[in-house]
């Protein structure tokens, strides 16, 4: 079957375009992948295009791309799926990165943040004789995790790295999340402390791009979202991120819904007054539009029910742990 | 027709403009609204109680969920992106997984309420696109959107992720916004960024972050060439129209892009008062738009 493929080239010699969009029609399987497709293009009809392949199975990690719009591995991504209609498929190379030429991005910033949450053991103790072992259903949980191939999916999707260069970006804290939850590692408490900074695990938007685009399963925000519930255990609580989850589920512990005049207040805290000043116009704004949320937040009918069940799940949960 | 209704928090909370337009839109298209929060439901928790304890965030909609099925009526209307996702997420959790629908009824046999998993939250947006349908949805139009050139945006939740959304099952819940738009008469001015984060999960926590994605999507849908900006998720509203006076200020530059709520747009060419569907109501003025459709203002 005939595709169209509509290519985002770049080439950094060409002084004339600072990039293009270039179209190819080549004949395929109906099985094909697209990355299928663009060899077959640089082998038969353009041998200028460049991207980056190696395994074809989807282990090694190389060929993500964007197909559509968003982050894929070009080789388990199915023609027939990228252009249901026979329509033009695009394809650009990765977001949030340096392009080098056509489809292949300058993967440094990636290896930057992986080096940033020191991905490696740090275990405390005496050196064991062999290996350093834990118990196998300590590990299971973090099998998901451990599929991660860096391809790089999530961190071209990721809409807070598009917004700030200095965010750790998914893969990196998927990474992290990894040792973090390792019971071998000694570490976890200094590990949360750096991830509680600015640029860490606050700064997630939970858009979940990066648990869509993750080709392997391994859902970076989850691991995010599980990390930020791990900092506040270790005591981490004072951030506007950790407080503005106690005073969300406060709320709703209280009166079954939000309260959204008070969760702001609660969250930057009563008396951070440059922060609260800095709410003035905006509220201003919403009161002379009377966009104001109700400044008496009455419960839910029969809120009680609600609030004996906050402490049920609460009582079993910790029946559970023990 | 008799349907369960649940507005979120947001829109009787920071959005009061959209909880009436949605009623008043949902009645003309024949929806006799059951509202679930009269009933005692409770906030889906919106992720955030997610990311703290994840199975009280189930055990709260699947409680939601029972209180439907309790009246008969499964089937509930949302008009929000962030609760649809939130709810589609949870059912999923629990339809797929019998053990675990168990475990999360223990919990609610107090109340004497049992979550079977017949529940279907759907957005109001796609019960239009699968119930209705854009022939019956055009017969409702009196007043054409026609000349109206609209960016759609239609936040995380409700496109992400795929599976719990059952995109794949329901592949017209894809372009929904923009085949409603065009029923309505308008144009539709497709830009990267519709499906992006709007930045609202993180006002509070890095207020720059967040109001560069306003800058980001308002100012691109701008310059295409869009009127105004048309969202079916009030955490988004809040966020764009809210916090685009800070953007223009972030950005330098002047923006001034009405934000409408999907019901709004839906009444207006229904040929509503602008006034009943809380058109005033915005913090960036709606007064171009009713002004190109030649509706007084």
């Amino acid at each position: 079957m005939e595709v169209t493929l509509s290519v985002r080239r770049y080439n950094p010699d060409d002084k004339e375009r600072p990039s293009w969009w270039q179209d190819y029609t080549v004949d395929v399987e109906r099985t094909a992948s697209v990355l299928d497709a663009l060899i077959k293009v640089r082998e038969e009809v353009d041998g200028s295009l460049s991207l980056r392949c190696s395994c074809r199975s989807a282990i090694c990690g190389s060929c993500a791309m964007r197909v559509n719009g968003h982050a894929h591995l070009a080789c388990n991504t199915k023609i027939i799926e990228a252009s249901q209609d026979g329509s033009k498929i695009r394809v650009e190379p990765m977001g949030n990165a340096a392009v080098v030429k056509d489809l292949v991005v300058d993967m440094k910033m990636f290896w930057d943040k992986v080096r940033q949450v020191s991905p490696w053991l740090q275990p405390a103790g005496p050196e064991p004789a062999g290996e350093y072992t834990a118990p196998n259903e300590a590990m299971l949980h973090l099998a998901g995790v451990m599929s991660c191939i860096m391809c790089g999916a999530c961190v071209s999707d990721c809409t807070s790295l598009e917004v700030d260069k200095n965010f750790i970006a998914p893969a990196a804290l998927a990474k992290a999340y990894r040792f973090v939850a390792d019971p071998r590692d000694a570490q976890t408490v200094e590990r949360l402390r750096m991830l509680n900074e600015y640029s860490g695990i606050w700064d997630c938007t939970r858009c979940y791009e990066c648990v869509q685009a993750c080709p392997k399963g391994v859902a970076p925000m989850d691991r995010i979202m599980a990390m930020r519930d791990k900092a506040m255990e270790a005591g981490f609580t004072k951030t506007y991120g950790a407080r503005h989850t106690d005073a969300f589920v406060d709320s709703i512990e209280h009166s079954g819904w939000l309260d959204e005049l008070r969760l702001p207040i609660k969250t930057v805290g009563m008396f951070n007054l440059p922060k609260l000043m800095g709410f003035g116009p905006v509220g201003l704004r919403a009161l002379m539009r009377g966009k104001m949320p109700p400044i008496f937040h009455t419960p839910v009918p029969n809120v009680k029910n609600v609030r004996r069940l906050f402490k049920k799940v609460r009582a079993t949960q910790g029946r559970e742990q023990k | 027709m008799k349907i369960a209704f649940w507005p979120g928090c947001v829109s009787r909370g920071g959005c009061p403009e959209l909880y009436p337009a949605a009623k008043k839109v949902a009645a003309q298209l024949g929806y006799e609204l059951d509202e679930l929060q009269e009933r005692g439901a409770t906030c889906t928790g919106a992720g955030v109680l997610q990311e703290k304890n994840q199975f009280l965030g189930d055990v709260l909609n699947a409680r939601t969920f029972a209180i439907a099925e309790k009246i008969n009526l499964p089937d509930i209307m949302t008009i929000c992106s962030t609760c649809q996702g939130v709810m589609s997420q949870a059912n999923k959790r629990m339809k797929s997984n019998p053990d675990y629908l168990a475990k999360v009824n223990e919990q609610l046999q107090e109340e004497g309420l049992q979550y079977k998993g017949t529940a279907n939250p759907r957005h109001l947006l796609w019960m239009i696109v699968e119930d209705i349908g854009m022939d019956k949805l055009k017969t409702y139009v009196r007043r054409p959107l026609k000349g109206l050139r609209l960016a759609p945006f239609y936040g995380c939740y409700i496109v992400r992720p795929s599976g719990s959304l059952e995109l794949k099952l329901h592949p017209e819940r894809e372009d929904s916004l923009e085949r409603v738009m065009e029923a309505l008469g308008a144009e539709v001015v497709d830009f990267p960024g519709k499906t992006r984060c709007c930045g609202f999960p993180i006002l509070t926590i890095n207020e720059r972050n967040s109001v560069q994605m306003v800058v980001n999507h308002t100012t691109d849908a701008k310059d295409r060439g869009a009127d105004a900006m048309v969202t079916p998720c009030p955490l988004c509203h809040l966020n764009l129209d809210g916090y685009q006076p800070s953007a223009m200020l972030q950005a330098n530059r002047e923006i001034n892009l009405p934000i409408i709520h999907l019901p709004q747009l839906l009444g207006l060419a229904m040929g509503f008062d602008p006034q009943d569907m809380g058109l005033k109501r915005h913090i960036i003025s709606a007064k171009k738009v009713l002004t190109k459709l030649q509706v007084a203002a």
